[in-house]
């Protein structure tokens, strides 16, 4: 996965040298996560800067750089540390376009990874993406394959808007096939990552490949055939990629990371609710994380997040056998 | 002394006093100072009739500071302020109809009637808003000098706030990132003595606003903001400086606001009295440099006459203009929400 993120900034900063990456350790340290390993020595430190600890600032500088015409690449090491910058985001890039009448567009991305990863506590363990999706002038994008990573990544780049660009801690070594050659994926079209005919169920990110899919697999051996879908992008949503699954299966369950109020499912569940109402033969089901700040102890970490049984729970309900 | 010679050694002395700049630039500041003036006290009136909107803050008092900081910089160098920005939006050249249209909130307004008085902005004149979110904008300030420094390019970025605006944290993030980085901005201080209702000694720990740079090791000039020129020479050092260096400054540029913190508000009351405005205005950037251009003998009487006239009726104009454009049609509602 670092390696299919790495290649995509590389290829667009060879591309064009309007881009440039920074962030906290991004440079001579390689990256926290390593994502931008060998760029400083590539492209050296005017393109690929570390930046002090001052979120708001540096983003800010970006934001700036982008009104003029620079591409910036924002690298925050978590996106619990864009809260510090939550400002900049919110009533800076996100507005420039509309406020200023369409006199300055914001050609930035931020990325940096998203969620939890194990017994790091409250602050350093949340999944933001419905925070970010609820505001207009934001794209907001969650890779859930190092092929999608890659692919999406270039897009976000070569966007002329702010992109929120979510990745997952604990993916960073996972493995997978990247294609050969220069290809990008367009934003708001998601996969059919499995075709079924009992179930939808949508998900995206680490909880699509960690625990979504495995639920998939045992219901499967129950003889439960699920539809998963994988929207990609969180805005703009493939809304009917969703709405023909729905209406082939006619349950959906959406499964995600972060918290149940307000949270990116209950606006797919609206959404569904309305335009497929009569396709519907059960409530649609959710499965989130719990309604609560993640505790640190292991045990109760892991009754917080989703999980297999939760996943399979929530099928199960969806079909009444539950 | 020979009479060629005293009249040599006065036109120096003139010169010394006008700091060598052209009479016709010195006319056209004391025109863009009366313009604000005007165009302000306009304003005032239009939003008593209700007929401008939301939240508006008037620059009247602190016109010197607009006149004589643009006019230090070329056209292609950026400028961005806070929401306080009718006045620098002014002098930066933007029309003075389309910022009554935008008031008004008509179509032709310098953003289609999408930003406000806060939020005005011109890409052809670089002039990168109009925010309002105290002390956000001032790292946009000095992104657009990165911008410069990464492209190798010799502009500057005029950076503008508020006194109340060097106390939040993205004020002291910008500033150390501009001075580590070396990036051509120069942040001006427009310190009108209240944030809003909170005097200074109320809100920051230190009043002398300059000794912030320190921290930074920025460089630092204040000066006193009701003379044109006084500001000009200020802005002008920074200017040159960091299109030598890339090296930012901060400036502190001493002013008072005539009106209240925005239409809402009073202008004087429970913050400040009637009598301290009364003083201040004794100061008035407009008087002060009428004076100076009738002391130099640049102008006469009849100039002022003359030049209030012109002014009045370009405001008046202006105003038709924009009461005759058109109001934003509905389907502008979805448009620059995302760049195509």
């Amino acid at each position: 996965m670092r390696e299919a993120l790495n290649q995509a900034m590389d290829e667009e900063m060879s591309r064009d040298d309007r881009v440039f990456l920074m962030g906290e350790e991004v440079a001579q340290y390689n990256g926290a996560y390593k994502v931008s390993q060998g760029l400083l020595a590539k492209y050296g430190p005017a393109r690929v800067i570390d930046t002090p600890i001052a979120e708001s600032g540096f983003a800010g500088i970006g934001i700036g750089a982008a009104m003029v015409g620079l591409r910036p690449i924002v690298e925050f090491m978590t996106w619990n540390f864009s809260l510090v910058a939550y400002d900049q985001l919110i009533n800076h890039a996100a507005k420039m376009l509309s406020m200023s009448g369409g006199n300055f567009h914001v050609p930035i991305v931020f990325r940096a990874p998203g969620g939890a990863a194990h017994n790091l506590g409250a602050t350093h363990s949340q999944a933001l993406e419905s925070l970010f999706a609820h505001i207009p002038g934001l794209k907001v994008v969650m890779p859930s394959t190092p092929k999608d990573a890659k692919g999406l990544l270039k897009t976000a780049i070569r966007d002329n808007n702010p992109v929120i660009f979510i990745e997952s801690e604990v993916m960073y070594g996972e493995k997978g096939e990247i294609p050969e050659g220069e290809y990008t994926i367009p934003f708001g079209v998601g996969q059919v990552v499995q075709e079924g005919t009992d179930v939808t169920i949508v998900s995206w990110s680490k909880i699509l490949q960690h625990i979504t899919l495995k639920a998939v697999h045992r219901l499967q051996e129950e003889g439960i055939s699920v539809e998963v879908i994988d929207p990609r992008t969180i805005r703009p949503m493939d809304w009917e990629l969703i709405y023909n699954s729905v209406r082939k299966t006619n349950r959906l369950v959406i499964v995600e990371e972060g918290w149940p109020f307000a949270g990116v499912g209950a606006q797919i569940s609206h959404q569904v609710q309305h335009d497929c109402f009569d396709a519907l033969d059960a409530p649609i089901e959710r499965v989130t994380q719990e309604d609560v700040p993640l505790p640190y102890a292991h045990n109760l970490e892991v009754a917080s997040l989703p999980n297999i049984q939760k996943v399979i729970r929530a099928v199960k309900k969806a079909m009444y056998k539950g | 002394m020979k009479s060629t010679e005293k009249e040599a050694s006065m036109s120096q002395k003139i010169q010394d006093t006008l700091l060598g700049i052209p009479a016709d630039t010195l006319l056209r500041w004391y025109d863009e100072m009366l313009l604000i003036r005007r165009f302000e006290e306009k304003c005032a009136q239009l939003y008593g009739m209700g007929k401008i909107g939301g939240f508006c803050h008037l620059y009247n008092g602190q016109e010197a500071i607009a006149a004589g900081s643009i006019g230090a910089i070329e056209a292609n160098d950026y400028v961005i302020t806070a929401y306080r920005d009718h006045g620098l939006a002014l002098s930066k050249g933007i029309d003075p109809k389309n910022i009554f249209a935008e008031l008004l909130g008509k179509s032709t307004g310098t953003t289609k009637g999408k930003g406000g008085s806060m939020h005005i902005f011109d890409k052809s004149k670089n002039f990168l808003g109009g925010h309002a979110i105290v002390g956000g904008h001032i790292s946009l300030g000095a992104g657009a000098a990165f911008a410069i420094k990464y492209r190798g390019e010799k502009n500057v970025c005029l950076c503008f706030m508020g006194d109340g605006a060097t106390n939040i944290g993205n004020f002291h993030e910008s500033l150390n990132l501009a001075a580590l980085w070396k990036l051509p901005v120069i942040f001006i201080i427009e310190n009108n003595k209240y944030g809003m209702g909170t005097g200074i000694e109320r809100a920051s720990a230190v009043e002398t606003l300059l000794k912030k740079a320190a921290a930074y090791g920025m460089r630092s000039e204040a000066c006193e903001g009701n003379n044109v020129l006084t500001v000009y020479r200020t802005v002008k050092a920074a200017v040159d400086h960091a299109r030598k260096t890339y090296e930012p400054s901060l400036l502190e540029i001493q002013t008072y606001r005539y009106r209240g913190h925005s239409m809402s508000d009073p202008v004087s009351g429970h913050y400040r009295t009637k009598e301290e405005v009364e003083e201040q205005k004794k100061l008035d950037p407009l008087t002060v440099f009428a004076e100076v251009l009738k002391k130099e003998r640049l102008v006469t009487e009849e100039y002022f006459e003359t030049a209030e006239k012109r002014i009045k009726k370009d405001i008046e104009a202006s105003v038709e203009f924009a009461e005759n454009s058109p109001i934003p049609p509905l389907e502008e509602l979805y448009t620059d929400v995302f760049f195509e």
